[in-house]
C-alpha cells in the first residue's frame, strides 16, 4: 500500500478503480436483444428464412457484439473469455434439444397404442388393415435373449475380470486387457455376422438335420459377445477398488487365494459389479442388428429360444418402421417407448445402485 | 485348503506381484510348537509342520485355470470372429465377377454375382466423418461445461442426462430421425439448396430428405454422449495445480482452459474422437432407417441417397441367398477390420498415458 502510494501519489483507492471494470448485465442483455432484433429484421426483411435462422443469426451476432462490447469495457482477453463461455453454454443447449425432442415424440406418439391389447397379443394373423396387434412375442423374445446372454456373459466376464485383477500379469494379461478394450468397439452388426457364420450356418445344422436354423439362442450368443467386454471392464474397475488390507487379512488367516476372492473380494465389490451388469444388459436389450441377422424375427409367439425364429422389441420397432400398414408407425412408437422405458429403468436403477456403493 | 498364499509384496491391491505363490515347501520353517509339547502325544496345533503338502490339483489351480480361460476367451472370440467371417466370405468373393473393392453396385443374388464395396465404404466414411465434424465441437463444449463451467448442482444431473442419451437404443434414434427429424432437415436442405446451391455439396435438384445429411446428423447425436463422457473424464483429471498456476498467473478462465486443461487432455480427446468414429462406422439401424439406399459415390449431402456398409447389411439381408450372405459377410469383414484398426489406434493412444488407462472406459 505504502509502496503504491509512494510511486503514484495521486491515486486514491476507491472501489471503482481497484476492481477490474465489468460489462454490466444490462449491457449483456441489451446486446442480445439488439442482435436478435437485427437478425429478425435482416431475415424477415430479405425473406431468406424462418425463426430458426433468426435464432442462429441472432446468436452469431450476439457473439460478435459481445466480443466487441466487452472488448471495449473489459479488454480483449476478458472479451474472449466471455465469448468462449457463451459458446460452451450454447453447445449444452444445443445438445439438450434433440434429447428433449426424442423424449417428447416417444411420449406423445408412443401413448397411442399403450393398451392391454398391445402387451397381450402378438402380430400373428395381423394384416395390413388390422389396427390391433401387439408386441407380446417381442417382449418375450427380448427377455429370453437378454436373460440367456446375461447367464453366459456374467460368469465369463466376472471370471475374466478376476483373471485380470488377481492372477494376470506380464504380457499376456496386458494383451487380454487391451483386447477387452478393443472388443468394446466391435460393431453390433459384426457380432451378428459372426454368430451367423459360426452358429447359424455351421453349428446349428448339426442339431437340425442339416438345415441352418435361426433361433433366439443365436441372438443371445451375439449379445454375449457384445456384453462381455463391458462386464469385464466394469467388474475389473470394481475389483481394483477393493482395499488391499481386506485381501491381506484373509491371507493372514490362512485362507487360500481362490476362497479370498470368492468370499471376500467379490462380496465387497458386488454392488459395483451389479451396476456394471445392469448397464451391459440395458445396452444389449437395445441391440437390433444381431437379432435381425440371427433370430430372424417372427410374428407369432415363440417361447422356445433354442428353436425357430424369434423377435425382440428392438427388431419389432425396426420391422414395424419398415411396414407399409398405416397402423404400423403407432405400433413402432409404442414398442420404442416400451423399449426405452425398459432400458432407462435399468440404467437409472444401475446408477442409483452405484451411488449407494461405498467403494467408489 | 490346498495351499496358502504368501504375504503380498506390494501394498497396492491387485497390482502385479500381490499374490505370488509361496515358493518354499510347507514345513520348512521352525515349528511354533514348544519343544516339550513335541515330546508329548498331543497332535500339532498348526504352524509349519501341520500344513498339508501342496497337492497336485487343488481348488486354487482349478479356479486360477478357470479365470485364465475366461480371460483368454476374449482373445479367442476376436480371433474366431476373423476366422469365421473369412471362411464364409471367401466362397462369395470367389464367385464375384467384379472387383470387390472398386465395383459400386450390389447384385450378389444373381446367377452371375457382381458386387463391390466402393460406394458403401465411401458412404460409411462420409457419414461418420460428417457426424464427427458436427459432434466433436459440441461434445467438447459440453465436456468443458460439465467439468469446469457448470456449478456442481447442474453438472451432476446434466452429466446423468448425457449418459442416458448414450443408453437410448439406436433403433429409437433411427425411428425418430425418419419420422420426426427428417422434416426440419428437409426444409433446411431446401433452404441450403436455394441459397448455397452453387456449392457442389449442396447442389442438385431434389428430392431432398433421406439424405447423407440426415443420416450424419442422427449419427452425430448418437456419437455425442460417447465423446462427451470420455473427454469429460479426461478434463476432470487435469491436475488442480496446473489450473491454479494458470489462474495465479492472471489467466482468465478460458485462458486457463486453453493452456492447462486442453493440452493435458489432448491424447484423451483424440482417443475419445476415435472411439466415437469407431461407433459411427459400425452404426447400423439408425442409418438403415434414415439413408436413402443408393449405390453412388457422390459428395452431395442433401439429395436423397447415401448408404453404408452396416445399413446395407441390415437392408438386404432379408432377400440374400447363400452367395448374398457371403457377400454381406465379406463387407462385414471389411467393416470389422476398419473398426478394429480405429479402436486399436484409439486404445494405444489411451494406454500410452498411464493415468487415463484406468478411467477412460
Amino acid at each position: 500500500m505504502s509502496l503504491l502510494e509512494r510511486e503514484t501519489p495521486g491515486v486514491v483507492m476507491t472501489p471503482d478503480n481497484i476492481r477490474t471494470r465489468k460489462l454490466p448485465v444490462a449491457a449483456d442483455l441489451g446486446i442480445a436483444a439488439v442482435a436478435l432484433l437485427l437478425s429478425a429484421a435482416v431475415v424477415y426483411g430479405l425473406g431468406i428464412g424462418n425463426w430458426v435462422l433468426v435464432v442462429v443469426l441472432g446468436a452469431a451476432l450476439y457473439l460478435v457484439g459481445l466480443y466487441f462490447g466487452a472488448g471495449r469495457v473489459e479488454g480483449k482477453r476478458a472479451a474472449r473469455n466471455r465469448m468462449w463461455r457463451a459458446l460452451i453454454y450454447s453447445a449444452c443447449v444445443l445438445a439438450i434439444l434433440p434429447l428433449a425432442s426424442v423424449v417428447w415424440t416417444l411420449i406423445s406418439k408412443g401413448a397411442a397404442r399403450l393398451d392391454a391389447d398391445f402387451f397381450g397379443t402378438s402380430m400373428n394373423n395381423i394384416g395390413a388393415r388390422d389396427p390391433n396387434g401387439g408386441a407380446y412375442h417381442a417382449i418375450i423374445g427380448t427377455l429370453e435373449q437378454v436373460g440367456l446372454a446375461t447367464l453366459m456373459a456374467v460368469p465369463l466376464g466376472v471370471l475374466g475380470a478376476i483373471y485380470l485383477v488377481e492372477y494376470g500379469r506380464g504380457k499376456f494379461a496386458l494383451t487380454v486387457r487391451f483386447f477387452v478394450d478393443v472388443m468394446t468397439g466391435v460393431p453390433s452388426i459384426v457380432a451378428g455376422l459372426f454368430v451367423l457364420a459360426f452358429w447359424v450356418l455351421i453349428v446349428s445344422p448339426w442339431f437340425n438335420n442339416g438345415t441352418p436354423r435361426f433361433s433366439g439362442f443365436a441372438a443371445s450368443l451375439a449379445l454375449t459377445v457384445l456384453m462381455l467386454p463391458t462386464i469385464v471392464r466394469s467388474t475389473e474397475e470394481m475389483l481394483r477398488l477393493v482395499p488391499g488390507p481386506l485381501r491381506e487379512g484373509a491371507y493372514a488367516l490362512g485362507v487360500p487365494q481362490w476362497k479370498t476372492i470368492v468370499k471376500v473380494v467379490l462380496p465387497t465389490a458386488l454392488p459395483g459389479i451389479v451396476t456394471g451388469v445392469m448397464l451391459a444388459v440395458a445396452r444389449a436389450a437395445g441391440e437390433t442388428a444381431p437379432v435381425l441377422l440371427v433370430a430372424g424375427g417372427a410374428a407369432a409367439i415363440n417361447m422356445d429360444p433354442f428353436a425357430g425364429n424369434q423377435s425382440s422389441l428392438s427388431l419389432f420397432v425396426y420391422q414395424q418402421a419398415g411396414d407399409a400398414s398405416r397402423y404400423a408407425p403407432d405400433r413402432a412408437w409404442t414398442a420404442a417407448l416400451t423399449l426405452v422405458a425398459l432400458v432407462l429403468i435399468l440404467t437409472v436403477a444401475a446408477k442409483l445402485l452405484a451411488r449407494r456403493n461405498r467403494l467408489s | 485348503m490346498g495351499d496358502y498364499p504368501s504375504r503380498s509384496a506390494s501394498t497396492s491391491a491387485g497390482g502385479p506381484g500381490v499374490t505370488g505363490r509361496h515358493t518354499g515347501s510347507a514345513g520348512d520353517g521352525v515349528s511354533p510348537i514348544p519343544p516339550d509339547d513335541r515330546l508329548g502325544n498331543r497332535p500339532p496345533l498348526g504352524g509349519g509342520g501341520a500344513l498339508p503338502t501342496k497337492s497336485r490339483f487343488s481348488m486354487e489351480t482349478g479356479f486360477r485355470g478357470l479365470s485364465t480361460a475366461a480371460g483368454a476367451m476374449v482373445l479367442v472370440i476376436i480371433v474366431a470372429i476373423a476366422i469365421f467371417l473369412i471362411s464364409k466370405a471367401v466362397p462369395a468373393l470367389n464367385a464375384n465377377t467384379e472387383n470387390f473393392l472398386t465395383y459400386k453396385a450390389w447384385f450378389p443374388n444373381e446367377a452371375e454375382p457382381r458386387f463391390g464395396i466402393a460406394a458403401l465404404a465411401f458412404g460409411t466414411v462420409l457419414t461418420s466423418v460428417i457426424a464427427l465434424i458436427v459432434a466433436v465441437p459440441i461434445a467438447l463444449g459440453i465436456a468443458l461445461f460439465l467439468s469446469h463451467y457448470a456449478p456442481k448442482r447442474l453438472a451432476t444431473p446434466l452429466g446423468f442426462t448425457i449418459d442416458l442419451l448414450a443408453a437410448v437404443p439406436s433403433v429409437v434414434f433411427g425411428l425418430w430421425g425418419r419420422d420426426v427429424f427428417s422434416e426440419p432437415v428437409k426444409s433446411f436442405s431446401i433452404w441450403l439448396n436455394e441459397y448455397f446451391g452453387w456449392i457442389p455439396i449442396f447442389g442438385g435438384d431434389g428430392p431432398f430428405g433421406r439424405s447423407i445429411l440426415l443420416g450424419s446428423l442422427v449419427l452425430a447425436i448418437m456419437v455425442l454422449p460417447i465423446v462427451t463422457s470420455l473427454s469429460r473424464e479426461v478434463f476432470q483429471q487435469t491436475p488442480g495445480m496446473n489450473e491454479e498456476a494458470a489462474l495465479a498467473l492472471g489467466a482468465t478462465k478460458w485462458e486457463m482452459v486453453r493452456t492447462a486443461v486442453l493440452p493435458y487432455g489432448k491424447p484423451g480427446v483424440i482417443a475419445a474422437v476415435m472411439l466415437g468414429l469407431g461407433r459411427a462406422l459400425g452404426e447400423t439401424i439408425a442409418l438403415a432407417l434414415t439413408l436413402g439406399t443408393t449405390f453412388v459415390i457422390s459428395f452431395n449431402l442433401i439429395e436423397s441417397g447415401g448408404n453404408s456398409i452396416a445399413a446395407n447389411i441390415a437392408n438386404t439381408f432379408g432377400e440374400a441367398n447363400a452367395t448374398g450372405r457371403g457377400a454381406l459377410i465379406a463387407s462385414g469383414l471389411l467393416l470389422f477390420a476398419i473398426t478394429l484398426v480405429v479402436n486399436m489406434a484409439a486404445r494405444a493412444i489411451i494406454y500410452r498415458r498411464r493415468e487415463f488407462r484406468d478411467s477412460a472406459a
